[in-house]
């Protein structure tokens, strides 16, 4: 047992030293991923921030001109065009200089005040329609501001009905404040992987591993020195992303770290052992690299990362299941956001658990067994 | 004819022969590794389906607890919107601690609440309903309150119409979705997914190709021989392109049969404008794995300087007009960016010549630069 603790230590003190002997590789392990947080934190929001808007007033009267100034007030939108005409709309739409048109018709002063419903018609480019959804949304609030105010002062008191409205856990609805917690557990997996995935193809190439198959060390002890260096990079660029959001992005911690870095560590060796899998079943890097892109891709676009799973078909979510990265970013957000404790993540943790069981002995078992 | 002339022709006929024997060690090469079809074709139909059936930005469904400690006929008629509205699946509870235990267990997105009081409230004129979304995701939670703040206001607009005495008027929208009145995010994702594929079979894969070689020290041998750094460039770019044009030609027929994606531009420029970008990322990846010679770098970075920002910076996901300057600046020199916008715009809006020409300039601009500089990178010279 001492014996086997001993070789185990070795072989993780040769393969660290493997992987960051190079100062291009520890660049590229980890200034890329302190580098992504930041630009992504930024980059992916569905917040919109200015929207460039193009105006057709045809009303020219001071209720048009009051709708007008309270979207300009908003401060989101940011008014690029003057249209004279409806024919310029299709030309500001196409060429992109404007995400919407808001177009008053004539008589929209006149059906207000006579207590018809005015309308006014919302172009919107629907190039990429959730943005649209997303600024039609924002227009729509403007506009029911302006009704509220305009009944009130025609004489019908307040609304009857108010909508009170409060988000738990992120007051303001930022998209970011959602987005790097998962950034934490997809951008260290995606680099782990791959490090992972490479660790035994590059000896197979290198004619390395048919020596170190010969040494005293049985597979099971070449999987876990191989696992640990892997893992332990894992939660060390996890670790930087989650000192960008919470000292960079100041986005509130509310959980509690011993729970965040069991589920983080638990995800590690999940990812570490798919990894691991496939880095056996390679008979070189370039297979491994490969492989690990085709697997990639899918895990990060059925994560929930950009798109919520809960839209997508129910043979898809099945599929999810199988994904490390679904069970992850549920458990980092829910812990960073929500502040849960362990009752509410047990139900991650375990297929968690149930990956790296199935992928960690199929890897060793690989090591000697891999078939070509 | 004079014996010059003579001699250029020669050499120019064994030129094209030295080449076509590149090209097809190359392609045979290409041919003999199963991973290299995985990514060329697997991963593209792979992508297709998830891109066309799993991701989805058009919500439905959403569960809602509807907490009704008010059970008056009123309160019920307030909330009948929600259980006709296609967006949401109200769930009705007595009480609100019961609905913060499903909130808390992710059974519900939201809860709506009115309180005891509501009726007498609203006959007052000043009752309030509260709804609580979980912001965990924020993006879910705005759009459950764009939709809740539908279904009051028509309730709202309805009880008017019957009931006042002297109504004031109202401003309503109407709202037209150029080019995707459907309001299909399917729409603008296979796009999206075109320009990952191109990025991926372009950058990816030569990057690795041309690394194993340096890595192996293949092609210091071929430098011994009398092939060109041009024309070993060229005949690992040939067989890529084409392993790149059969991944967009499986999208084109995906976008087309399976998912009905309106094409209103000309097919014949998607077409040419895919080459562009499909040089420009295969310039890519041969100038990194000529930088670094190394698999592994290599690799990273193409996945770093490949992969990422085409997801996450292109403006296929995130809109681009909400990007601090910075950040926007970054993604305005990723050709991915432009090749984006032209296939949004051609498979969309039809030809909209102002952007086409601009991007497609761009792009060409790209391409001759990176290959430029991968040309001066691959000297036949050791290290």
């Amino acid at each position: 047992m001492r014996d086997s603790l001993h070789r185990i230590l070795i072989l993780c003190r040769k393969e660290l030293l493997a992987i960051l002997k190079d100062p291009r590789s520890r660049i590229v392990l980890f200034v890329p991923a302190i580098l992504q947080s930041l630009i992504f934190g930024y980059a992916a929001t569905y917040d919109l921030n200015t929207v460039p808007y193009a105006v057709l007033d045809q009303d020219h009267s001071a209720a048009s001109r009051d709708l007008i100034a309270q979207i300009e007030g908003s401060g989101i939108f940011r008014r690029v065009l003057q249209l004279q005409v409806p024919q310029q709309i299709a030309p500001a739409i196409n060429r992109k200089q404007a995400l919407l048109v808001l177009h008053i018709g004539q008589g929209f002063e006149r059906a207000l005040t006579a207590g018809d419903s005015a309308a006014v018609q919302l172009v919107l480019d629907g190039r990429n329609s959730n943005t649209a959804a997303t600024a039609s949304g924002y227009i729509s609030t403007i506009v029911e501001g302006f009704n509220a105010r305009w009944q009130q002062s025609h004489g019908q008191g307040a609304a009857p009905l108010r909508l009170e409205m409060r988000a738990w856990y992120n007051p303001n609805l930022e998209t970011r404040w959602n987005m790097i917690p998962s950034l934490i557990a997809a951008l260290s997996m995606l680099q782990t992987l791959m490090l992972t995935a490479l660790s035994v193809a590059r000896e197979r190439e290198q004619g390395t591993f048919d020596q170190l198959l010969v040494t005293p060390l049985r597979p099971r002890e070449i999987m876990v020195g191989k696992a640990v260096p892997s893992i332990f990079i894992g939660l060390v660029q996890a670790s930087a992303i989650l000192l960008v959001a919470l000292l960079w992005f100041r986005i509130p911690f509310a959980g509690s770290f011993l729970t965040l870095y069991t589920s983080l560590l638990m995800f590690t060796i999940a990812s570490v052992g798919i990894g691991l899998a496939i880095s056996a079943f390679s008979a070189n890097m370039q297979q491994a690299m490969l492989y690990t892109f085709v697997l990639l891709m899918p895990m990060m676009l059925l994560s929930g990362l950009t798109s919520p799973i809960s839209n997508m078909p129910e043979a898809m979510q099945y599929l999810t299941l199988a994904n490390p990265l679904r069970y992850a970013i549920e458990m980092v957000q829910r812990i960073y956001l929500e502040g849960v404790g362990f009752a509410w993540i047990v139900n991650d943790l375990w297929p968690l658990g149930l990956i790296a069981a199935v992928t960690l002995p199929a890897a060793a078992w690989l090591f000697r067994h891999r078939l070509v | 004819m004079n014996a010059a002339s003579g001699v250029a022709i020669a050499s120019a006929a064994t030129q094209w022969q030295r080449l076509r024997a590149l090209i097809r060690k190359e392609a045979r090469q290409l041919l003999r590794d199963q991973s290299n079809i995985l990514v060329g074709i697997a991963l593209p139909v792979i992508l297709i389906l998830i891109f066309g059936y799993g991701l989805s930005f058009d919500v439905k469904n959403m569960p809602l607890a509807v907490v009704l400690e008010d059970a008056s006929p009123t309160a019920h008629d307030v909330v009948s919107g929600f259980y006709l509205s296609p967006y949401f699946t109200p769930i009705t509870l007595a009480s609100l601690h019961e609905a913060e235990q499903l909130m808390l267990a992710r059974k519900v997105d939201g809860i709506l609440y009115l309180r005891t009081d509501f009726s007498r409230q609203l006959a007052a004129g000043n009752a309030s309903i509260q709804l609580l979304v979980n912001g965990v995701d924020a993006n879910r939670g705005r759009i459950m309150q764009g939709y809740a703040r539908g279904a009051l206001a028509q309730w709202a607009a309805k009880r008017a119409s019957t009931g006042a005495a002297n109504p004031a008027g109202a401003v309503t929208i109407e709202q037209r979705l150029w080019f995707n009145e459907a309001n299909n995010s399917t729409h603008f994702l296979v796009p999206g997914l075109i320009v990952l594929i191109m990025t991926l079979i372009g950058a990816l894969l030569t990057a690795l190709v041309m690394a194993r070689e340096w890595e192996r020290g293949t092609l210091e041998a071929l430098f011994v021989t009398p092939v060109r750094a041009t024309e070993i460039l060229i005949g690992k770019i040939v067989p890529y392109f084409g392993l790149g044009l059969i991944g967009l030609t499986l999208c084109m027929l995906a976008a087309k049969l399976l998912f009905a994606v309106p094409v209103r531009g000309s097919l014949l420029l998607i077409l040419l404008a895919s080459m562009l970008y499909l040089l420009v990322s295969l310039a890519i990846g041969l100038l990194i794995s000529a930088a670094v010679k190394n698999q592994f770098l290599a690799s990273q970075i193409a996945l770093l300087t490949g992969f990422l920002p085409a997801l996450m910076l292109s403006g296929f996901i995130f809109d681009l007009r909400s990007l601090p300057m910075v950040v926007r600046g970054i993604s305005r020199v990723l050709p991915a960016t432009y090749y984006v916008e032209l296939l949004q715009t051609l498979f969309l809006a039809g030809n909209v010549w102002v952007l086409i020409v601009r991007d497609c300039a761009v792009l060409a601009f790209f391409a001759v630069v990176l290959l430029t500089l991968a040309r001066i990178n691959t000297r036949k010279e050791l290290d």
